[in-house]
């Protein structure tokens, strides 16, 4: 089957596509097919000329102001049920976030359609085939789409660059199917922002994480010292976030970001694969840890057996030093 | 309120599964097995619920024979039943037979609220609670990070990427929870002996009315198993005092400083 259609989930943020659809935009263009962008907001239309930059000729909006309100799963799975029928898309791309699994996961049960994960390739020769990877990414494996179509895959952020096309907005396609008002019952009611200075985390060319070694929550002040000197974005493992020592914003790994900077500096993170998996990708990674056995030597570039709590302050005024 | 916590028993996270390179299944033999860990946070969140407003928490499993210890663990930390759905035409099943399979069993079980964790620690596909709640026709809750309810309304803490948000559903309803939602208990001795005299049903596919789901009809087909790329170790040093001069550098030559 040769692919004639893609559509990627595009999620809209404040009038703008997040970073992860652009991504997928990105990948979509090398599969050869059309690619339009599907997007659920009340704002969706402001993300056209952005969509359209990176690929999308056509963007499906639907504006329904109840977008705003809901959680997406339940009303975009039945909205979108039904243009896959109008339009019949050959694959489906969602990007593997809160709202992008919510989406695929109802979607597949209401058309019956399986769903890979984890996605980090997809190829499209005859037939479409992810690449995606396993237990805690120290596997990969491909799955090949055997049933008729659409296919649905959720890929994780950063597995494609973001580059535009060059091409001018998408054309706008509104939808004008209304959420139902059984679909209305899973209210928002408030949000809330965990505040962090500096850097964002995915966004950052230095990323340093602490995890359980640093022995207690406060001594993640002494991260916050050396990110500030090296104006990097403070990350932390599963362990600590879960012990409540920090919010889960700063979770990298599985279940958190997933990080791609020039330097990830790891400090009393063992190198669990649920947390590897988040920052391997890194350019380079630099360790420190107590333990000379911890699996994250493995991945360094540069391991330092030690007390962190001893060299990161050294460190800090270091860099601070050579800074001038 | 009768809370159906859904839980897996997986190869052990601390030395991960395998999937066979040639028959691309899952590595059981020789494998330590444990209860999902992410499933503890599911089961005292069910119980906790079950306590404040009266009702049972009954566990849900589909896996093999060896599924049974974690059914086995949640009825010793409270649980008041158990269903196993085993068959071998499951094995190799995908997300969707999954939740299909669950839901199934869910459904003729009955429920109020249905607990996931938000994702399995061996498979991470995230898509099974929002799917199970999809075939149940009820709204779905994923990325708790705290519930509370009145006993017919839920109100839900879930995790976003910036923060969290406030998210108020009727029940019926799925709701997935986070590791760190709660402290799992552990089972006592009395819970643990208790638990052998405990309700526990075995199910097969055609119990629930879905004969040939699993394996082979699931429309994917795993082309090739191989081990992700690894990176080169580089050196490792002893902090003799002066490291943090050799970071410093790294640094440097990295040219972030």
């Amino acid at each position: 089957m040769a692919i004639g259609k893609v559509w990627v989930f595009a999620e809209i943020a404040e009038g703008r596509p997040v970073p992860v659809s652009l991504e997928l935009l990105t990948g979509a263009r090398s599969l050869g097919g059309t690619v339009e962008a599907v997007a659920f907001a009340p704002d969706a239309e402001q993300a056209a000329p952005e969509l359209g930059a990176h690929g999308a000729t056509t963007l499906h909006a639907a504006t329904d102001p109840a977008y705003g309100e809901v959680l997406l799963g339940a009303p975009a799975a039945a909205v979108l049920a039904t243009l896959v029928e109008q339009h019949k898309p050959d694959l489906l791309l969602f990007g593997m976030t809160y709202d992008g699994r919510d989406v695929a996961g109802r979607l597949s049960a209401r058309l019956g359609v399986p769903v890979i994960a984890n996605g980090l390739d997809v190829v499209g020769d005859g037939s479409i085939t992810v690449r995606s990877a396993i237990f805690g990414a120290t596997q990969n494996v491909s799955t090949r789409f055997d049933a008729s179509p659409p296919a649905i895959a959720i890929i994780r952020p950063k597995s494609f660059a973001a580059e535009p096309s060059g091409g001018g907005p998408a054309t706008v396609s509104r939808v004008d199917i209304p959420v139902a008002d059984r679909h209305k019952q899973v209210r928002v009611v408030g949000r809330s922002a965990d505040v962090a200075a500096g850097p964002k985390l995915e966004e950052s060319a230095v990323v340093i994480s602490g995890g359980r070694g640093l022995g207690d929550p406060k001594n993640f002040e002494l991260l916050e010292q050396l990110a500030e000197a090296l104006h990097a974005a403070v990350g932390a493992s599963r362990a600590v976030v879960d012990a409540g020592w920090v919010p889960y914003s700063m979770q990298v790994g599985q279940t958190g970001k997933t990080v791609k900077p020039a330097v990830y500096i790891a400090v009393g993170i063992s190198g669990a694969m649920q947390h590897t998996v988040g920052m391997k990708g890194a350019k380079t990674i630099v360790a420190i840890n107590k333990d000379e056995n911890a699996p994250i030597f493995k991945l360094a570039d540069l391991g330092v057996v030690g007390d962190a709590l001893k060299i990161v302050p050294q460190l800090t005024e270091e860099v601070r030093a050579r800074r001038g | 309120m009768k809370v159906v916590v859904c839980v897996k028993q997986i190869p052990d996270p601390n030395s991960p599964g395998r999937l066979d390179p040639e028959t691309h299944f899952l590595q059981r033999e020789g494998v330590e097995v444990v209860m999902d860990p992410g499933d503890e946070f599911g089961v005292e969140a069910g119980l906790q619920l079950a306590e404040a407003h009266g009702g049972e928490v009954v566990v849900v499993s589909m896996g093999p024979e060896r599924g049974l210890d974690a059914v086995r663990k949640a009825l010793a930390m409270g649980a008041a039943k158990g269903i196993l759905i085993s068959d071998p035409s499951l094995r190799g099943s995908d997300a969707l037979t999954t939740a299909r399979v669950l839901a199934a069993a869910i459904k003729k079980e009955g429920f109020d609220l249905v607990i996931t964790a938000t994702e399995s620690t061996d498979g991470y596909t995230g898509v099974v609670p929002q799917a199970i709640a999809e075939l149940l026709d009820v709204p779905a809750v994923t990325f708790a990070k705290s519930i509370e309810s009145d006993g017919s309304t839920l109100t839900v803490k879930r995790q976003t990427e910036a923060g969290s948000d406030t998210v108020e559903s009727p029940l019926p309803a799925v709701v997935s929870v986070t590791a760190g939602v709660n402290e799992p208990r552990y089972p006592s001795l009395k819970g643990i002996m208790g638990a052998k005299s405990k309700p526990l049903d075995r199910l097969t596919p055609s119990d629930l009315g879905l004969d040939g789901v699993g394996g082979a009809s699931a429309g994917q087909t795993i082309t090739a198993v191989e081990p992700a790329p690894e990176r080169a170790a580089g050196e490792v040093i002893k902090d003799d005092g002066e490291a943090f001069k050799r970071i410093a550098d790294f640094l440097a030559q990295q040219k972030v400083i």
